[in-house]
């Protein structure tokens, strides 16, 4: 989402609300005395020069129902998609750890994002710190009332959606990003260390690496970084995390170098369906909007899906003769994360040259750099989402074209410097990622503890943890 | 009487299954189990190749009167065979007695 903000509309912002203000005149007249107010302003000399909008920017019905649907529907991704698709590839004796996860994440980050989240990532502050964090004076959504229009839009400066609203899309993405983790660190972390890792992890790396990206003030958007539904933000901030704390928690006691078999691969299809339909909010959302930028991004974003499965299948029959069933619901997962941070600046061709591209360097990293190395992301958070959203937010830079938004362009079209800054934007958020991971990590493991013992995880964290088991015997 | 515990491949079981229909075995149960040693199998997840050591296969339970013992063993044994290590096993033992829930009938007359 690369969101504009224009300081000039405040003006007219602040017109409008004044005359909303009686409550006794009917909208049509608020509106129709807001363009007479607006016209005799344009009609003073001082302000024709700055102001040439002919519309007033207002809560537009038509984008406020999508991008309520888009809001639920990015909901959908986290539980049940991910809680599923994670769910399915566990052993049967830690299915309800990860559900679990997966919901209690969605209650907390909830809680978080009203609490000081918000504000931290969209708010603005002054001094030295505005390009790097934003305020507190959103803090329990304070003063944001329920007619104020959203400050951010992508293309429609003046049918926009209220301000509520963008605060709760922005929140379904900000539940996802420390989900995603869960992959990482499955089977094997204490439910303590993993809460108290999630909240400072969302609070110090998600908050202000959105903050610099799609906050106004950030210092990446200023730089220009193209990330429009959070390929940077989510994915490769999520992947990188997923990294640091699988190699730093430790291997699961009876890892062997490889994949532990998937005990229910029917909840992983339904969690990869769910998450691709949840998607289409995630990026035909991010437009906020319901136009034809809207549309592309459904549109580049479902085909880059259908094409990274297909190419996941074409690499399995190749390795092993078979086509499997884990292989197209990763395949698949893999191309959404990828064209997440190009689904508004690419066109059709794009979308199956990310999706050609992404699932063979997956396949590559989860089959062989994986095993490599040895560490034990147990669910390839990261060799399917960080790469998937390094990949996907690097082909950004090379593949953004201006038919679709104007202003945009990459690499192809001769845009080198686009291509520089998103390497740059990666790599200062892979570095940040990882360092903070790293700090966070430490502490929560010195002060709460965050590995589960050896006995809670032969036993089962289901059993251990929470006292429930998934499967019984009894009728 | 006997019991047949037989532990055969999973993609023996139909064959298995109709031969012994065929020699007048109208019931048993089955069920799927793991085992686990030092025996490997090979497995394939996300494209990566490994040894698994829990191994799938599929237990029957016949129990038998004495003179349809070498008529069942025999088929088991001939079908379930492949000729590769990991055919499978099959214990015998004796059966004391043996009750037909639905009229109280006892002895060899509840078996086939």
């Amino acid at each position: 989402m690369r969101f504009i903000r224009k300081h000039s509309n405040q003006l007219i912002n602040s017109i409008f609300n004044i005359s909303t203000q009686n409550k006794n005149i009917p909208i049509m007249k608020k509106r129709f005395i807001a363009s007479i107010i607006l016209m005799i302003v344009s009609i003073l000399p001082a302000a024709a020069q700055s102001i040439v909008i002919k519309e007033v920017p207002h809560i537009d019905f038509g984008n406020t129902a999508w991008i309520i649907v888009a809001t639920a529907l990015v909901m959908f991704m986290t539980i049940p998609g991910l809680a599923l698709f994670y769910g399915g590839l566990v052993r049967r004796k830690n299915v309800l750890n990860i559900l679990m996860q997966c919901f209690i994440i969605m209650a907390m980050i909830s809680l978080e994002w009203v609490v000081v989240g918000y504000s931290m990532t969209f708010g603005t502050t002054t001094g030295f710190l505005a390009p790097y964090i934003g305020g507190f004076h959103w803090a329990f959504l304070n003063g944001i009332g329920i007619n104020e229009i959203s400050p951010y839009f992508v293309s429609q400066e003046n049918a926009r959606i209220p301000h509520l609203l963008f605060v709760l899309f922005q929140c379904m993405f900000a539940v996802i990003t420390p989900a995603l983790i869960i992959g990482a660190f499955a089977e094997r972390i204490n439910f303590k260390g993993f809460l108290a890792f999630s909240l400072l992890w969302s609070l110090f790396v998600y908050n202000p690496v959105a903050h610099w990206i799609w906050s106004s003030s950030g210092w990446l958007f200023k730089m220009g970084t193209l990330d429009f539904a959070g390929g940077i933000v989510v994915h490769i901030n999520a992947g990188i995390a997923a990294l640091i704390t699988a190699v730093m928690l430790g291997k699961r006691k009876d890892y062997r170098g490889h994949a532990i078999p998937p005990h229910n691969i029917p909840f992983v299809v339904m969690g990869a369906a769910f998450l691709w339909f949840g998607w289409y909010g995630f990026n035909a959302g991010s437009a906020l909007a319901a136009d034809g930028l809207s549309v592309n991004a459904f549109l580049v974003m479902h085909i880059a899906a259908a094409t990274a499965a297909i190419t996941w299948v074409i690499i399995d029959l190749m390795v092993d003769k078979k086509p499997t069933l884990v292989g197209i619901c990763t395949g698949a997962v893999a191309g959404l994360a990828a064209v997440t941070p190009a689904a508004g600046y690419i066109n059709l061709s794009g979308a199956i040259v990310i999706g050609v591209v992404v699932s063979v360097v997956c396949f590559y990293m989860v089959a062989f750099v994986k095993e490599r190395f040895g560490y034990d992301d147990s669910l390839d958070a990261f060799g399917v989402h960080g790469m998937g959203g390094i990949i996907g937010s690097v082909l950004t830079g090379v593949l953004a074209t201006p038919l679709i938004q104007a202003s945009y362009s990459g690499l192809l079209y001769g845009n080198v410097h686009q291509f520089n800054v998103q390497l740059i934007a990666v790599g200062i958020t892979v570095v940040y990622s990882a360092v903070m991971t790293i700090i966070i990590f430490k502490l929560v493991e010195k002060t709460i503890g965050i590995r589960a013992t050896r006995q809670e995880e032969s036993v089962g964290l289901d059993e251990t943890l929470h006292n429930e088991i998934a499967y019984t015997t009894i009728d | 009487m006997k019991k047949i515990e037989a532990i055969i491949r999973r993609s023996k079981f139909d064959e298995v299954r109709e031969a012994l229909h065929d020699a007048d075995i109208q019931w048993f149960s089955y069920w799927d189990i793991t085992g686990t040693g030092k025996e490997r199998e090979d497995i394939v997840v996300r494209g990566q190749f490994f040894e698994s050591s829990y191994i799938q296969r599929r237990m029957l339970s016949i129990v038998v009167r004495d003179q349809n013992l070498d008529k069942t063993l025999k088929t088991i044994i001939d079908i379930a065979w492949s000729g590769e290590l990991g055919d499978g096993k099959i214990f015998v033992s004796n059966t004391n007695e043996s009750y037909r829930i639905l009229n109280g009938q006892s002895g060899p007359e509840s078996l086939y």
